[in-house]
């Protein structure tokens, strides 16, 4: 092969290749169920679009005296997320407290009795009381994620904790380890199960459906990398506090006017 | 897999004292998440028993080396099972092994497992009885024959030198096997041990609690067994061996019980947050589990019969009867210690404002026929094993069939 013959046969080679590579990819792109090279670094498509987790990282304020124990969020948490209607299964429920003159703290869940309810008698032996809503923390360093012996619970790179349901054997140790109680056992899919900060709504631009009923806004949702967003300026407006600090799990819900009977 | 939801559980809500998370109400760790603990634990402890006889020589205890081994391969083999049915996707516990998530305390039971049962017991019993089979094998006939020949693996060497090369084989395991019998039951205490979430279970002394306990049933489960057997084989016991046992269990079960001493003491000490439920926990719920048969009637008064038993100059059926007597109660005491673990840390809630109960289920999956048929499991398994391995060394000049 001399010097012309190379020259001609690169100049027909190149662009014959690139030709090639284009229809093999266009054959790719439109063959359903292929398997895609797997990218190193790239995000799981999971359907979200153009949405970018590694953009946002989320939390939750909840406002304390703004919250009236009207139960919707609750009620909505369950509609959205198909919750068991029992009552001993929730990814949101709200508490009362009423802290009496003695110092004893008198504490239910309004979420597992309508009948609770209701307006309370006045009584003269209560110093205090409110309501706190709780859900899932998802914490920035979460003990349920830790002890996940097949790694099916796991933190978004936007900060939320998942269950892969395809994946969780059912041993329930990730309940041992909330300290928050959040997590129940689902005994229809024999998985665990919890708040998920309604993911499939927030990575489409909406609000997870306890704020969006909330009638006060006692909760707020909102993006800590965005200085825009609602919960940067919550956090900046009010003296924070999250429910049981001392354990390291760095909660992303964050309470304004929490007490210190709250746990 | 729909499965329904535990009717049971409306129940319970008129059963809370105090206030308790609303998700807290079903027990999650069931009866055999208690039985998984106590075999295993009866693993490391016969383990433990066996090794005193190679590796620190304790020659009176040789009896008992082949039964101390076979008991713990019998309840190592069944060790697995409670945990398998109490998972709700049990078909997919070979995750654990494909993709394990490292942080993770139960993600590698498997591998301490596997590692326990193919790298330490399997071999040492291999090696231990691989002159006997062979010499077994060549004087049989019949099926027994062919399950001796296969279990040598068709090893036929039974020279002076090969006998010799069991020997430090054996030694060897045993040195590696110590610390591994240590890390399968720590390893377990690790796993309640590590959950900060609760306070009843995280502690740094749990890993070593659960080994202490664990050698004291080991060691309390190989007396049982041994003076069964020799009952039912009519032989004499001996003494020298079971007296020395016993003295051994005497000083496991002081080490125990000061362990656990310094666990309560230290948790009354520092007063935590946690203690005023707590306290309400042992008064409320555990205190005929905790006070009445773990410590009382599994720990003190074995004791003061171990202690009777050794002052004392009584005769062979007097000390026979007490031994007898002891480690009954402490299987007992370390199966309720097991039981108090478990379930008593999952009676009280995490808001440290309420106390929960737990309702076993009789027949179900995860019900107490279940853990009764897996605790009797192991006593079958040893049933066969012992049949097939001979519990004694056979003569030490060979027969002459050879």
């Amino acid at each position: 092969m001399n010097k012309r013959q190379f020259l001609k046969g690169m100049i027909l080679f190149i662009p014959a290749g690139q030709l090639l590579e284009t229809l093999a990819r266009q054959a790719e792109a439109a063959g359903p169920g292929k398997p895609k090279p797997a990218k190193p670094d790239a995000e799981p498509d999971m359907g979200l679009g153009d949405y970018q987790p590694a953009d946002h990282w989320y939390g939750m304020g909840i406002e304390i005296d703004k919250c009236i124990g009207c139960n919707r969020c609750a009620e909505a948490c369950k509609a959205e997320n198909d919750v068991p209607q029992e009552p001993f299964f929730f990814r949101t429920w709200v508490e009362r407290y009423r802290v009496m003159h003695d110092g004893e703290a008198r504490v239910e869940c309004i979420s597992v009795n309508p009948q609770q309810r209701g307006e309370l008698q006045e009584d003269r032996d209560v110093l205090r009381t409110f309501f706190v809503p709780k859900l899932c923390n998802q914490c920035a360093h979460p003990p349920c994620v830790q002890v996940c012996p097949v790694g099916a619970t796991f933190s978004t790179r936007d900060g939320v904790v998942l269950i892969d349901k395809d994946r969780c054997i059912g041993c329930r140790y990730c309940i041992q380890a909330c300290p928050y109680g959040a997590r129940y056992f689902d005994h229809r899919t024999s998985t665990a199960d919890k708040c998920t900060f309604c993911y499939h709504r927030i990575t489409r631009g909406l609000l997870p459906a306890c704020v969006e009923v909330c009638p006060t806004q006692a909760r707020i949702f909102g993006d800590l990398r965005s200085k825009a967003s609602r919960l940067v300026r919550f956090q900046r407006m009010n003296k924070i506090g999250v429910l049981k600090p001392a354990l390291n799990t760095e909660p992303k819900v964050y309470y304004a006017q929490l007490d210190g009977e709250v746990r | 897999m729909i499965a329904e939801i535990p009717k049971g559980l409306s129940e319970l809500l008129g059963q809370v004292t105090g206030y308790i998370y609303p998700n807290e109400i079903e027990i999650h760790w069931s009866i055999l998440i208690v039985v998984y603990p106590y075999v295993t634990g009866l693993v490391a402890g016969a383990f433990i028993l066996a090794s005193l006889v190679k590796v620190f020589n304790v020659k009176d205890v040789q009896p008992t080396y082949r039964l101390s081994l076979l008991t713990a391969l019998a309840f190592l083999l069944v060790a697995p099972f409670p945990l398998l049915l109490h998972l709700g996707h049990p078909e997919r516990s070979f995750e654990i092994f494909l993709t394990p998530h490292l942080t993770s305390a139960m993600a590698m039971f498997g591998f301490v497992y596997a590692w326990y049962l193919m790298g330490v017991l399997l071999l040492e019993i291999w090696f231990e009885y691989r002159r006997d089979l062979v010499v077994l094998a060549g004087q049989e006939r019949g099926p027994l024959r062919w399950i001796h020949r296969v279990l040598t693996l068709f090893s036929k060497d039974v020279s002076d030198q090969a006998v010799a090369f069991d020997k430090k084989a054996i030694k060897a395991i045993t040195i590696v096997g110590i610390p591994s019998a240590f890390l399968l039951h720590g390893y377990v205490g690790f796993i309640f041990g590590s959950v900060k979430a609760n306070p009843w279970w995280g502690s740094v002394l749990m890993p070593i609690v659960f080994l202490m306990s664990a050698i004291v049933s080991g060691i309390a489960m190989v007396i049982f067994l041994y003076m069964v057997i020799t009952a039912m084989r009519n032989e004499r016991i001996d003494m020298r061996c079971l007296d020395r046992i016993a003295s051994f269990l005497f000083y496991a079960v002081i080490v125990d019980f000061s362990l656990e001493a310094l666990d309560f003491i230290h948790r009354l000490y520092q007063s935590e947050e946690s203690v005023k439920i707590l306290g309400k926990l042992i008064s409320l719920k555990l205190f005929m589990n905790l006070v009445v048969l773990q410590i009382l009637l599994g720990m003190l008064i074995p004791l003061a019969i171990l202690v009777i038993a050794r002052l004392r100059h009584f005769n062979e059926d007097m000390r026979k009867l007490l031994y007898f007597t002891a480690v009954i109660l402490i299987q007992m005491g370390i199966f309720s210690t097991r039981w108090n673990v478990v379930i008593g840390g999952q009676l009280f809630s995490k808001s440290f404002r309420g106390l929960m109960t737990y309702k076993m289920e009789m027949t179900g999956l995860e019900g107490l026929l279940t853990a009764l048929v897996l605790l009797a499991l192991p006593f079958v398994i040893l049933t066969v094993l012992v049949r097939i391995l001979p519990t004694r060394r056979l003569q030490d000049p060979l027969p002459e069939v050879l």
